[in-house]
């Protein structure tokens, strides 16, 4: 079967500085990845690599068997591709609904038409409501994206992700900065949202990546040191010495 | 029927009708030809906040669509009185075909970057033209303009567009249509995307758009309303001149566009009908008036950066909110001194214009003769604006707190 998404010989330089120095990665279909690492390693730079959001120096990536190297973001999503960010990226003065309109149009196949009202969209309307109320947002459907709590801005970042009915979903730090519970209410969420999906994961929240993850590589300075279940990650001897160790060694 | 929909024709209905009344109340030569400029400014601001407030591209050049609107529509006014077959009526349509033109290839150039990268390269395109207009006079007839004839189509069911009041409707009938469609098309699948790329480019790419090609077709589409209102300025004056793509009109546009307010549809609506008013009565009356017209964009973009609309905006809230009657009160204290401070500027400025002009260095204001070659005369204008600043101060720092408690209120009203 192929990979939902294979990445060989990945590498990213900014300048002399090697970032990203050569990363193969298989994530199978319908499988839950994490993609865990200190900090600086280099997760948030494959993220952005992945997504084209910055071009890569040398290697290739294909998404379902295809290659997607050079190719713009726009038209990696199109095949299937979304991810979210660590810092959240709304449309801040567009209400939650509309956001969320805005992010199934285009796969439904309205493109840049501009002789049906949006309103008359029942297809997009009823996709935004359905996932409205799954990302628990019903009640604040009508606000601005711009002034949500930070949590719920989390939450409709996620939306926006999903919305497209994208195959491959990436997750950039979907939990940074809240706290226990609005952690486990996201958490919730990914599983639900997810379900059926391919999803790519960087989280820092140790108890999130191993509830969540069914397996995990390991990135540290740009390259990943190992690759496994969860199981396989906490017995890795490299991995609690490259990693773990030092996480243990800094609390 | 929904509320919605009864809201929708009463706004609409209501339009229409004025549109339909206003030349009865306003039937003089001097008014009529003022509202048939409102309503070519108006589809013009219209088209420019397509892009502002819309797509949220700052365009320095929204003059050129309009002028080659106006210019191709000339143009093909004088085919038409050379014998080509074309109803005057939907010449607007040769205007709005020709913004579009070049709408589709400036569009393609200017739209890789948002920002101040587009709003550099729109300026340069403006200049670029308006120097073409000076450089190849036979087609943009340089500074003396080409001229036309709007009845060379001859009577269509007795309409020749001879009298003014002819164009007035045809003008007008422009206007409800392109207002309209702007209208529908800010709530099309790409009105919404303009939305999106404008408040994010970089996320609309990650659901599946191109920004660029987004940005694209706003400027494709609003040099097309652009061109529609140059060619109905083309048929309403029957002469374009070089002025018509320059610099100032696409000022002018971008000044009547945010005076008015871009984050509303119907903000430019407002500016439009302000500048034109301001523009022509105001430009009848005195020579300062791009000085005072400077004046008022400065404040509006200092003190209420929504614009027009969003003063009936709050207004409508504090109605809603019956908190208009304690705002009122704020508003009677602060009247007089504010209109003394006002009138006190107005005297300075005058006082300084017509200094400048040995013959009108003496001028008359209500009965009273005031001389500018008099030192006492500039010390009595500067003091009592100075004290009139004053008192506006003590007054504002005497009702803040009222006024505060009503935004408190407002606020409290509005999240339950």
């Amino acid at each position: 079967m192929t990979a939902a998404l294979e990445l060989s010989g990945v590498q990213k330089r900014f300048g002399a500085t090697e970032i990203v120095r050569g990363v193969d990665l298989r994530v199978e279909q319908g499988e839950r990845h994490a993609l865990i690492g200190p900090n600086g390693a280099g997760k948030s730079v494959l993220f952005h690599l992945i997504s084209a959001r910055y071009p890569i120096t040398a290697g290739r990536i294909a998404l379902n068997g295809e290659t997607i190297t050079g190719r713009k973001p726009h038209e990696i999503n199109r095949r299937g591709l979304s991810r979210s960010f660590q810092v959240t990226n709304l449309f801040h003065r567009l209400t939650v609904f509309e956001n969320l309109r805005c992010a199934v149009l285009w796969s439904l196949g309205y493109r840049y038409c501009f002789w049906r009202r949006v309103e008359k969209l029942a297809d997009a309307n009823d996709r935004a409501r359905e996932i409205v109320e799954r990302i628990g947002l019903a009640a604040r459907a009508d606000v601005p994206a711009g002034i949500l709590s930070y949590a719920e801005q989390r939450a409709l970042e996620i939306g926006i992700t999903i919305a497209g009915g994208a195959s491959v979903i990436l997750l950039d730090e979907p939990t940074a900065g809240m706290s226990r519970t609005e952690t486990e209410a996201a958490v919730a969420l990914i599983r639900r949202v997810t379900e059926g999906r391919t999803l790519l994961i960087v989280e820092h929240d140790m108890s999130v990546v191993f509830g969540l993850a069914d397996r995990i590589s390991v990135l540290v300075y740009g390259r990943i040191v190992a690759t496994g279940t969860p199981g396989e990650i906490r017995a890795n001897e490299k991995v609690r010495e490259a990693y773990l160790g030092a996480e243990a060694a800094h609390a | 029927m929904s509320p919605g929909v009864r809201r929708g024709i009463v706004v609409w209905g209501g339009y229409a009708a004025v549109l339909a009344v206003a030349p009865l109340v306003f039937h003089r030569g001097f008014a009529l030809s003022l509202l048939c400029q409102m309503g070519i400014v108006i589809i013009f601001s219209l088209s420019y906040n397509m892009l502002l407030g819309q797509t949220g591209l700052l365009s320095f050049g929204h003059a050129v669509y309009y002028g080659m609107g106006a210019l191709i529509t000339i143009h093909a006014l004088n085919l038409v009185q050379h014998g080509w077959k074309f109803p005057v009526t939907l010449m607007p349509l040769v205007g709005g075909a020709a913004g579009l033109a070049f709408g589709v290839v400036f569009g393609y150039v200017t739209t890789r970057r948002a920002g101040t990268t587009f709003a550099m390269i729109s300026l340069g395109i403006g200049e670029m033209m308006a120097a073409c207009s000076l450089m190849f006079p036979g087609f943009f007839g340089g500074e003396a303009g080409i001229s036309g004839n709007r009845s060379a189509g001859g009577p269509f069911l007795g309409i020749t567009y001879g009298p003014q009041i002819q164009v007035y409707y045809l003008v007008a009938a422009w206007l409800l249509l392109s207002t309209a469609a702007m209208y529908a098309l800010s709530r099309t699948p790409l009105g919404r995307m303009a939305n999106a790329v404008r408040d994010n480019p970089e996320r609309a790419q990650f659901v599946g758009y191109d920004p660029q090609h987004v940005r694209f077709m706003m400027v494709a589409l609003s040099g097309f309303f652009a061109g529609i209102a140059g060619g109905l300025a083309a048929l309403n004056y029957e002469i374009v001149t070089a002025e018509s793509l320059s610099a100032s009109t696409s000022g002018m546009v971008l000044l009547a566009t945010y005076l008015g307010g871009i984050g509303f549809f119907a903000g430019p609506i407002a500016g439009a009908i302000v500048v034109t008013l301001m523009q022509t009565a105001l430009g009848s009356v005195t020579n300062a008036w791009p000085f005072y017209f400077g004046a008022m964009f400065l404040a509006t973009v200092l003190f209420v950066p929504g614009g027009l609309a969003s003063i009936a905006l709050l207004h409508k809230r504090l109605w809603d909110a019956r908190l208009l009657r304690r705002a009122m009160a704020v508003y009677a204290a602060l009247a007089i001194p504010a209109a003394l401070a006002l009138g006190c500027g107005v005297l300075l400025v005058e006082m300084a214009y017509n200094a400048s002009d040995e013959s009108r260095a003496a001028f008359r204001v209500m009965g009273h003769v005031v001389d500018t070659t008099a030192t006492a005369s500039w010390i009595a204008a500067t003091s009592s604006f100075l004290a009139a600043i004053a008192a506006c101060a003590f007054t504002w720092r005497a009702v803040s707190p009222r006024w505060a408690g009503i935004g408190a209120a407002l606020a409290g009203d509005r999240d339950p």
